[in-house]
């Protein structure tokens, strides 16, 4: 069997299971791939250079690629910023033993922008990530070098964090399947804080089923997450092969300005839903603009809290290994915690976070699930985020309506351009702890398109 | 204050540490003071590492408001916990987990001899670090033991109601009192586990506002240095009013060699903590029936007690009071007495052989049987001989030529003086009434 690294999780699985292949074969597939493109692409910013094996499980061996802001033992955790180069965590993070414990092996850390901040993957302190499917062009943020790892076939499936996007706008411009649970869902023990109320680690992976699986392993409560929900998580693999027909479909934004370029697409794929049989509808929501400056606000204050821990006085670093996007960031977060600014900015910021919430819940009477696009772009050419620091909330300005309200969401492309081979992705959002239904129109839709080649694999 | 023209307008701030088994945001042992090396109670959570959550301790949060329903506060039935931001090396996070707007209790009092103190709240925070100063090899160098970091504090801030130095002396005791009778915190000041801070200013006599100044009175370790540091800082504050003089914001520390205050940082600027709620804990939410079960569970507290035991054995206040310091304690007290009380054993005598160590207090509840005994032991008395009696006595008498001749002048404690030689000499457990009325008879004739 050749281009075992191609292997979705699902077929993977079933190869292994039936003793067909070994996992260690699979994974050396995956180290010579890296191997053959990292260096161009630089996804991995550390990897393993032989095959390891794992504990007996679900995963059963299977090499996983995991952002490198998630502390793992076996590896240094750098968030891919300077100050923390070189940082071997003493501990691992609840996602890391679970993902062990169900037999996954980490195959490596990918890049991000440093610390989470950023839509490119460009801030990394380690350089950029380019994007697999055209290498003149990004591969979107901040769970680049992950979404990057999947498109490449560098790993069977990976692990990113979203705050607003991370997960979902890389997943479009590498044309992978991106899936960001309920703020909540998944444990954020030990992964390096960027934003703590909405940080939410879920799958990039080839297919929405695999999307499905690895998030069966990562959901449920830690008792070291005071944020975790307690519930038991349903079973997210038995969503798929699920009828969507007589739910409702809500479409969101097409009347944006900006949107030129998706608008079709997702017309398209609402005309989809429809002929699967689902009755589908234009929706109405509040303007996504308020919610850039809700997340900015928001967002900068955590970060300027979260980011005070690095003080100098460990991990051998000082303050001057921020970069720039961070030193900005902390900027502005104090600024909007300042005495007499904090009414003005962080709690108003926080009541109209109140108020998309409250928005949502009223579109969620009338819609199962909402669609809009991803992103509202193709990936942006390198170099694209050096000339503006809020290049990531444009373009993450889809995604954090839902995002600060920490609703689920998924990424499943819907587009390829011929000509440049970049992708166009579908976001798909459901009510809180409602995975399943974001799963079963992922999985619907993929399955009533052609566009996934991993699927012929399966 | 020789002439009374200006009086002391002083409020309280004290931390103490609760004695929990764990630490306020993690699983750590709550023991800083027996670690057996530095940094050895610790975990990425109260180390800060990336990544690292806080999980609120639940028995610590139920302390908080237990001592708030014992000081009469009113609970917050939704509070939270916020972050507290500046800079210092014992403090890992670069914030503190403490609370701003909602702590858990507001609005209770404590009541003194010199009058009552309003307790403005208590909340519940996080401790910090040490930070220890050595030298090493020859270098100067500052080391950080994070076994005290995250180890729950509660603080109790007072209104200014406290008007003497007495008064915040009887204050601090109390409360101290209280902290240890709930068996939330064993309020160790020499270790730091118990910590005061008094905001100090001066405001004519006959005035109510609130000064536009204070000076804080920070890191004293003892009853007696506060009580003496706002001692001294009322006359320094009186003098530089009385020449109409300015008195500066700043923070103070108490040198107890020159039993002087000392300026430890000006507070020109208000710092800025940039407080916002942690999103890394979700709001803390209550029933009122919850806090009524809270507050029905409370035990009795200890001026209860002693006034009970008062009504129901005869138990002096002064004696009552001095014997415990604990819930448990006085919960062992009750079943001695009143087993005491069945057995017709006289309480009040019982317990005034306690306080006057004749016996000892029994330490769990099986001890009591042993402490009746001991206390009917104590008292039981040998048959007097009355014949030996009186010898024994005349011998005494004999032996003291002036014991007669002070009698009879009215120096009355000489009676005190034979009873004792009587018993010592006749080295007999003797009914001391018996004694007393023939050392009278003897003396009379």
């Amino acid at each position: 069997m050749t281009d075992l690294n191609k292997l979705t999780l699902k077929k993977a699985q079933k190869l292994v299971s039936e003793k067909q292949v070994k996992a260690s074969e699979i994974q050396q597939a995956c180290i010579n791939q890296i191997k053959a493109v990292n260096g161009d692409l630089n996804m991995f910013l550390s990897h393993l250079e032989d095959p390891a094996s794992g504990q007996e499980g679900a995963l059963a061996s299977l090499p996983i690629a995991v952002k490198d802001n998630v502390c793992t033992l076996d590896f240094p955790t750098t968030a891919s910023s300077k100050l923390l180069e070189g940082y071997r965590p003493p501990y691992e993070a609840t996602i890391m033993k679970k993902v062990k414990n169900a037999g996954g092996v980490v195959l490596g850390k990918t890049n991000l922008d440093a610390w989470a901040h950023g839509s490119s993957t460009e801030t990394s302190a380690f350089g950029r990530t380019l994007n697999p499917r055209n290498s003149d062009f990004l591969p979107g943020g901040s769970s680049g070098g992950s979404a990057a790892a999947v498109a490449s076939d560098t790993c069977v499936v990976a692990i990113g964090t979203e705050t607003a996007g991370s997960i979902r706008q890389p997943s479009a411009w590498c044309g992978v399947v991106g899936l960001k649970p309920t703020y909540g869902r998944v444990s954020r023990y030990g992964i390096a804080a960027m934003a703590s109320s909405t940080d939410s680690p879920g799958p990039i992976a080839k297919t929405v089923e695999d999307a499905a699986m690895l998030l069966d392993v990562m959901a449920g409560h830690d008792p070291f997450d005071a944020t975790s929900n307690p519930d038991k998580p349903p079973s997210f693999v038995k969503s798929i092969d699920k009828k969507v027909s007589d739910l409702r479909v809500g479409v969101l934004y097409q009347d944006l300005e900006g949107l030129e370029l998706v608008r079709p697409h997702i017309d398209k794929a609402a005309g989809i839903f429809e002929s699967l049989g689902a009755n589908v509808e234009y929706a109405e929501a509040m303007d996504p603009h308020y919610a850039i400056s809700v997340y900015t606000i928001v967002q900068r204050a955590e970060v300027s809290s979260n980011l005070a821990r690095y003080t100098g006085i460990r991990y051998g670093n000082d303050r001057s290994f921020f970069g720039d996007e961070a030193k900005r960031r902390i900027m502005l977060g104090t600024h909007a915690l300042r005495k007499g600014y904090a009414d003005k900015y962080y709690l108003t910021a926080q009541k109209v976070r109140a108020k998309f919430a409250l928005d949502y819940d009223e579109l969620f009477k009338k819609y199962d699930v909402l669609i809009s696009a991803s992103s509202p772009t193709f990936a942006e050419k390198i170099g694209a985020s050096e000339s503006s620091s809020m290049f990531g909330e444009l373009a993450d300005m889809l995604q954090e309506p839902s995002s600060i309200c920490g609703l689920p969401g998924i990424n499943v492309p819907v587009f390829r351009d011929p000509e440049t081979n970049l992708f166009l992705g579908l976001n798909i959002v459901a009510p809180a702890w409602r995975e399943d239904l974001v799963i079963q129109f992922g999985d619907a839709y993929e399955k009533a398109t052609s566009w996934n080649s991993w699927r012929n694999n399966d | 204050m020789t002439d009374n023209k200006y009086e002391l307008v002083c409020g309280m701030e004290v931390h103490a540490e609760l004695k929990t088994a764990s630490k306020m945001f993690c699983g750590c042992k709550n023991d800083p003071f027996g670690a057996e090396k530095p940094n050895s109670h610790t975990c990425p959570v109260c180390l800060a590492l990336p990544g690292a959550l806080p999980v609120a301790n639940k028995k610590a949060i139920e302390w908080t408001i237990k001592l708030g329903l014992a000081l009469g506060c009113k609970i917050n039935l939704f509070s939270k916990f916020d972050r507290k931001h500046y800079f210092y090396p014992d403090l890992p996070k670069g914030y503190q987990i403490s609370q701003y707007d909602l702590p858990f209790c507001y609005d209770g009092k404590l009541e003194t001899s010199l009058g009552t103190v309003r307790i403005h709240r208590i909340h519940l925070e996080e401790d910090t670090g040490k930070l220890l100063h050595k030298k090493i090899n020859g270098e100067d160098v500052s080391l950080i033991d994070f076994n005290r970091g995250g180890v729950p504090l509660i603080e109790i801030v007072t209104e200014a109601d406290i008007h003497s130095p007495e008064q915040a002396k009887e204050y601090g005791k109390k409360l101290r009192e209280l902290l240890r009778y709930l068996e939330i915190s064993d309020c160790d000041m020499d270790q730091g586990g118990m910590r005061l801070e008094a905001n100090v200013s001066l405001r004519p006599v006959g005035e109510s506002g609130l000064p536009s100044y204070k000076t804080e009175l920070k890191n004293i370790n003892s009853f007696k240095f506060m009580e003496q540091a706002i001692n001294f800082e009322m006359k320094r504050q009186e003098k530089k009013l009385i020449a109409g003089e300015e008195i500066q914001q700043e923070t103070l520390g108490w040198n107890t060699t020159t039993q002087e205050t000392f300026s430890q940082r000006s507070k020109e600027e208000a710092e800025d903590y940039r407080y916002f709620p942690d999103p890394d804990l979700p709001p803390v939410r209550f029933t009122q029936a919850q806090i009524d079960e809270m507050k029905a569970s409370l035990p009795e507290l200890p001026t209860q007690i002693v006034k009970r035991w008062e009504g129901e054995y005869q138990i002096e206040p002064r004696f009552g009071s001095k014997l415990f310091n604990t819930a448990s304690e006085a919960n062992i007290l009750d079943s001695l007495f009143s087993s005491a009380k069945n057995k017709k054993v006289a309480v009040d005598k019982l317990a005034s052989a306690l306080v006057n160590k004749q016996i000892s207090l029994p330490i769990v509840e099986s001890d009591v049987e042993k402490t009746i005994n001991d206390f009917s032991a104590l008292h039981s008395v040998e048959d007097v001989d009355t014949v030996e009696l009186k010898t024994t006595i005349e011998k005494i008498l004999s032996d003291n030529p002036d014991v007669k001749e002070k009698y009879s002048r009215g120096e009355k404690q000489v009676l005190g003086f034979l009873m004792g030689q009587v018993m010592r000499v006749s080295g007999k457990k003797l009914d001391p009434a018996a004694v007393r009325a023939t050392i009278l008879l003897s003396l009379e004739e």
